[in-house]
């Protein structure tokens, strides 16, 4: 066990799980759950299943339009839960919080309306080695349409982003497209130092914070982003709900997304003129909701504190890493150390397939992740085509590591090795 | 699914697989993946008067789709194509000797069926152009 904070953390994450009714459900095996799948989705607090409920049941009705009692009600609560995820986000105005259906919609959002407007033949887009599909894809895209040109940072043997080349390969760039926490690797990403550089060679900057603002204290004004995606889903919200920091100032200089109801301020058969931000980029009825459950969630996370969020997750992934280290044929990815990286594990075990390690883990009622993890360029750049991933969040203990560690030391025996 | 799938005889067709690498000069070649995990097979065949005379595949993946693809090809040699082509599920299953098989799982189990199935077909495409031809 490593020394100093893991007890004080772990006795409060034994409380934490408590507020979590799946995690006291048993398998069909009769087995406990043991969930380490968090980086795929979040498992979600009884406080915010009880706002969304509460929503459906007292004073469902669509927002912003209608005039009664219940609608009012709809439309306060859906605004103050921008509010708490501006807040969250310690964003300078509820104006540049975006709701969308999640972070690939976020970033999706940015390449369709800013991307097109200003990227053009012979500009640049800088991306890493680590990032998700939904951070490839589209500016696969934009480049295929307008004629920029990708670049990627490269990694280091422990998957860190290599810096030392950053101002030569800013030369050019338009945009900087990177993730702030590897979904793999969990590398954390020293945007504190890439984005003052990307600044200064005239790039804008979105940060993909799919796996990081579950998990860190993250301020988009410290970090001084021009765009930061969220998916609700991942941190303790209902799925189909997401978010977008923008900037005001791009925000407002950059055309709509989707166009229909709500988005308007004005509509002649021959014209429209939009509405004001943020309602600008929310158009038809919204996930009024999955929004509202969403405030819930960053209100639960702030009450944890997310200063003890993170120390958990370091004190967790440290035992984590210490023990899996010490299985026999296993191989880690990623930083060597906890402080560089999130609460994710990726790893093999001998000529087992993940696949079926992950099956054999299931038995025991362990989940965990098998496959690409949606990067499938990192796994060929790593040469491999699937791993096994572990992922941690605020309701996992040290026992559930233990729990790894055994159901991992069974997949050992019956495969043999 | 459980523990008990993953039997002595399924390691050891996982490691050792029968019926594997290539033919020399199939009449036959079929590959295909599962893009979800990643797992490909490919099958070479041999067909002498509508039956399967010689069978090799290779591939990568799972236990279960390697292991099962291995079963299988013991299982096709000397078939005739036609009742190949009828095989399905739940022989595969029988052939496993697995009662069930998570859904997610039971496509990796399918893939050499899969496959040793699309090359039946162009056999048999083959063998019906063959017939138009003759004078």
């Amino acid at each position: 066990m490593i020394a100093g904070t893991p007890h004080t953390t772990d006795e409060k994450a034994e409380r934490v799980r408590a507020d979590f009714p799946l995690l006291a459900t048993r398998t069909s095996k009769g087995k406990p759950l043991v969930y380490l799948d968090s980086a795929a989705t979040s498992q979600k607090p009884r406080s915010v299943i009880d706002t969304v409920s509460s929503y459906y049941e007292r004073y469902n009705a669509n927002i912003h339009r209608g005039v009664y009692e219940i609608a009012e009600r709809a439309t306060e609560a859906y605004e103050a839960a921008r509010k708490r995820v501006a807040a969250f986000f310690n964003a300078a105005s509820t104006d540049e919080i975006v709701f969308t259906r999640n972070a690939t919609e976020s970033i999706n959002l940015v390449c369709y309306t800013w991307g097109f407007e200003n990227l053009h033949a012979g500009d640049a887009i800088l991306l890493t080695r680590l990032e998700h599909h939904s951070n490839i894809v589209p500016w696969q895209l934009l480049a295929a349409k307008t004629g920029a040109e990708l670049r990627f940072l490269e990694l280091d043997g422990q998957g860190r982003v290599v810096l030392d080349d950053l101002e030569r390969k800013l030369q050019g760039v338009k945009l900087v497209a990177l993730t702030h926490v590897s979904n793999t690797l969990g590398t954390i990403v020293p945007l504190e130092q890439i984005v003052p550089a990307a600044h200064a060679a005239g790039a804008v900057v979105l940060a993909d914070g799919a796996q990081a603002a579950p998990h860190l204290r993250v301020d988009v004004r410290a970090l001084d982003v021009d765009f930061y995606a969220a998916s609700g889903h991942k941190m303790l919200a209902p799925t189909g709900i997401g978010a977008l920091f923008g900037k005001r100032a791009l925000l407002e200089a950059m055309p709509p997304f989707l166009a229909g109801g709500d988005m308007i301020r004005r509509v002649t058969f021959e014209r429209t003129t939009y509405n004001e931000l943020p309602w600008k980029f929310e158009a038809g009825t919204s996930n009024i909701s999955g929004a509202i459950g969403l405030g819930a969630a960053v209100d639960y996370l702030q009450t944890l504190d997310m200063t003890w969020v993170r120390e958990h997750e370091v004190a967790l992934t440290s035992y984590a890493l210490e023990r899996l280290a010490a299985v026999p044929h296993l191989t880690l990815y990623g930083p060597k150390q906890a402080q560089e990286r999130g609460g994710v594990a990726a790893f093999t075990m001998g000529d087992v397939h993940p696949h079926d390690l992950a099956s054999i883990l299931d038995a025991e009622g362990v989940c965990v992740r098998a496959g690409h993890h949606c990067t499938m360029p990192l796994h060929e750049l790593l040469g491999l085509t699937a791993t096994a991933r572990a992922s941690f969040y605020v309701y996992n203990t040290f026992a559930d590591v233990d729990a790894l560690i055994e159901a991992l030391e069974k997949a050992a025996r019956i495969f043999k090795l | 699914m459980d523990e008990l799938f993953y039997r002595e005889y399924i390691l050891e067709h996982y490691r050792s697989p029968h019926n594997y690498g290539h033919l020399e000069n199939p009449d036959i070649s079929v590959e295909d993946d599962n893009p979800l995990c990643g797992d490909r097979i490919r099958v070479d065949l041999k067909v002498e008067d509508g039956r399967i005379a010689d069978v090799r595949f290779e591939g990568k993946g799972c236990a279960i789709s390697q292991a099962s693809a291995s079963m299988l090809t013991d299982a096709v040699k000397g078939m005739k194509l036609e009742d190949m082509l009828r095989l399905g599920k739940d022989e595969i299953m029988e052939n496993l000797g697995a009662e069930t098989l998570a859904a997610a799982r039971i496509k990796c189990a399918t893939l050499g069926l899969k496959v040793l199935k699309a090359a039946a077909m162009r056999a048999l495409e083959r063998a019906v152009e063959a017939e138009g031809q003759r004078p």
